[in-house]
């Protein structure tokens, strides 16, 4: 991407580590998922990562799935997810989604590319879309301006590094841990490494995700990552009924 | 027929669709069961584990009583039910425990739907001295209990999964996360030729023994092919693994039984290629079982091993290149094919091929006498007792 995307703007440290927010859209139903997405959209946070469901969600542990199947049992479809993110979106915040391949497939890429970036979705996240597979998804998705951001693993050999930071726009993802989403008390241990790996890789501002969920993950990640993620922390939150919102403002704190 | 697939496609079939996580493992997969593959000492160690653990080769069965029932036709078995564990599913699991040895891997982890294929992994974690957790839907475990039992003897870890469906699809999906969580020292044998490449070549390559053998065995009878060639599909293994050795032969006609459950009109089936239309689930592009929105739909099958909404890539190949026929058989059908069988040739055939023997019935009655038909009798029914006593 020649010119600097909005992800690439609002996700660059500025001496501030920024904060991204997931929720799953339809979690714990339609209504209070837009309530949620507006609340967090204003909370301070400089993106919101908006999942759409999928029935057999490989790389996310017990909370995710939990709340995807929940927005499928209410009746979460694709269409209704771009309704919430166009929503969530004029809040002024860049909103970045994050499904699986197959609902992707089944809505018809190109047209998903096209109805999410009328929705003013910032960006689009795969996690079971490694850069070998993306054509011909992400060359629709680029097409109709939305960032492709892909995923790195500690697992990640040097050679794809290269691959997945040339092939990501808006930001790279930095998966911080071996395994699936859910909070962990204790961040791993080579983490800084990896993400300065990673930065010697790419320009863009680099997002580390999987695992974070306290106010002492985001001060170990600041210096070192551009970005935190934070997800099942906060679905967790959502689950029980909670407002999100005193968890996130205790997370920025520490990110400043 | 192309056999080998071209950046780990069949067609349009196949692919990696799974977290960043895994590539390198599978990328060293794809690496080490190559080299392996070609290294003779590797095909001599295969070649006798196959002989003196698994009881290879299995034997061709003339079913005579069968063929009699049916009009005449004749109907041969090939007896994977003969194999060590009971199933054709050792096949796989032996060839792919050499290879964690290879790799250096101590822990194995599979899922598992009818328990075959837990049973096979727990059974060469045993011989082999590795660790080793099965993955099993909470139905599964209540259906195949037997199975259950056995895997806890061989010191298996048996993990149930109770989300979504509570059978083989969320028991490869659990046994996936375990993969992605710790796969710096666990392979992930996986139990059909589904998943992301390597694995359905690599799986496919471990059971064409099947049909290797068969034709073989079959030929030396007097000297002709099957006109037919029948097997179930789940997953397809055995289904790939008896056809592989016909694909060339073209008046062989291949055909793959998938599970119609209660009829594919109620919606309550397990049939892919004859109900669904290609998507993604663990890791390959497929037909698939699947709403209009990409979710995947909920199945059903009296037979745990069939009860599964994906198959394998190379079948989906096969499909659309019409070289083989899939067509689903229902509860019912199957049921009184395990019954028919027991009863008439003193073989109690599992579940799943009991698909396959209904089927090979309809086959030799259109055929009559003098019509020849080989029918994969992937595994024996013990497991199934209590299912089948419930209809
Ligand atoms: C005896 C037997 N046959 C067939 C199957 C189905 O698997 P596949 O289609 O991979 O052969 C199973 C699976 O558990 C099985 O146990």
């Amino acid at each position: 991407m020649s010119e600097a995307s909005k992800l690439d703007r609002v996700l660059r440290a500025d001496g501030d580590l920024k904060l991204v927010a997931y929720m799953m859209a339809g979690h714990p139903n339609k209504k209070r998922s837009l309530e949620v997405g507006k609340k967090l959209a204003t909370s301070g946070v400089a993106a919101l990562e908006i999942g759409i469901p999928f029935s057999d969600p490989l790389a996310d542990g017990p909370v995710i799935q939990h709340a995807g199947q929940t927005a499928l049992e209410h009746g979460m479809t694709v269409g209704a997810c771009f309704e919430l993110a166009a929503a969530v979106a004029e809040e002024g915040i860049p909103i970045v989604l994050m499904t699986y391949i197959n609902p992707i497939l089944a809505h018809d890429p190109r047209r998903f590319a096209a109805e999410a970036a009328q929705a003013g979705v910032a960006g689009i996240i795969v996690p079971d879309l490694p850069v070998e597979e993306s054509e011909p998804v992400a060359g629709w998705l680029r097409a109709a301006s939305l960032d492709t951001i892909f995923m790195v693993a500690p697992t990640t050999s040097p050679n794809r590094m290269e691959s997945i930071c040339e092939h990501s726009s808006g930001f790279v993802y930095c998966v911080t841990v071996t395994g699936i989403t859910g909070a962990r008390s204790d961040l791993p241990g080579g983490m800084k490494e990896l993400l300065g790996e990673v930065k010697k890789h790419t320009k863009l501002p680099v997002a580390a995700g999987f695992g974070i969920s306290r106010p002492e993950h985001m001060k170990a990640l600041r210096g070192s990552a551009d970005a935190a993620v934070v997800g099942s922390a906060i679905v967790a939150e959502i689950d029980k009924g909670n407002d999100p919102v005193p968890l996130v403002k205790g997370l920025l704190k520490a990110c400043r | 027929m192309i056999k080998h697939p071209v950046r780990g496609r069949f067609g349009l079939y196949g692919g990696q669709y799974v977290p960043e996580t895994l590539m390198g493992a599978l990328e060293e997969l794809e690496g080490v069961w190559h080299e392996a593959k070609a290294d003779a000492q590797f095909q001599l160690e295969l070649a006798g584990h196959r002989h003196a653990f698994i009881g290879r080769p299995t034997p061709l069965y003339a079913a005579s009583r069968l063929s009699a029932h049916f009009g005449g036709a004749h109907i041969h078995l090939k007896r994977e039910d003969l194999c060590h564990t009971g199933a054709h599913k050792l096949n796989n699991a032996v060839g792919q425990a050499l290879l964690a040895l290879r790799m250096g891997k101590k822990r194995v982890i599979a899922e598992t739907g009818a328990g075959q294929h837990g049973v096979a992994v727990a059974t060469v974690a045993a011989r082999f001295g590795l660790e080793c957790t099965v993955y099993m839907g909470t139905e599964d475990m209540r259906r195949q209990s037997m199975n259950v039992r056995r895997m806890k003897l061989l010191e298996a870890e048996v993990k149930e999964v109770a989300s979504g469906t509570k059978t083989l699809k969320d028991a490869t999906s659990e046994a996936i996360r375990d993969w992605v969580t710790n796969v710096r020292t666990t392979h992930y044998i996986i139990g059909s030729v589904v998943g992301p490449h390597p694995y359905p070549e690599m799986v496919r390559d471990l059971q064409r023994v099947i049909g290797d053998e068969a034709r073989e065995q079959y030929l030396s009878v007097d000297g002709k092919l099957p006109d037919v060639v029948v097997a179930c599909v789940g997953g397809g293994s055995n289904a790939i693994g008896i056809f592989t050795a016909f694909l060339d032969d073209k008046d062989v006609l291949l055909v793959g039984v998938e599970a119609a459950g209660s009829g594919i009109r109620t919606g309550k089936h397990a049939a892919s290629l004859v109900g669904g239309r290609p998507g993604v689930l663990h890791g390959a592009f497929s037909y698939l079982l699947q709403d209009g929105e990409g979710q995947v739909l909920p199945t059903h099958s009296i037979s745990a091993g069939l009860d599964y909404p994906g198959v394998g890539p190379e079948h989906s190949f096969l499909r659309d290149a019409e070289r083989v026929d899939y067509i689903a058989v229902g509860d019912k059908d199957a049921v009184a094919a395990f019954k028919l069988c027991t009863k008439l040739e003193g073989i109690m055939p599992a579940l799943e091929p009991a698909h396959a023997l209904h089927q090979a019935g309809v086959i030799a009655r259109e055929l009559g006498p003098g019509g020849r038909i080989l029918v994969c009798l992937s595994g024996r029914g013990d497991k199934d007792m209590d299912s089948v006593e419930g209809v």
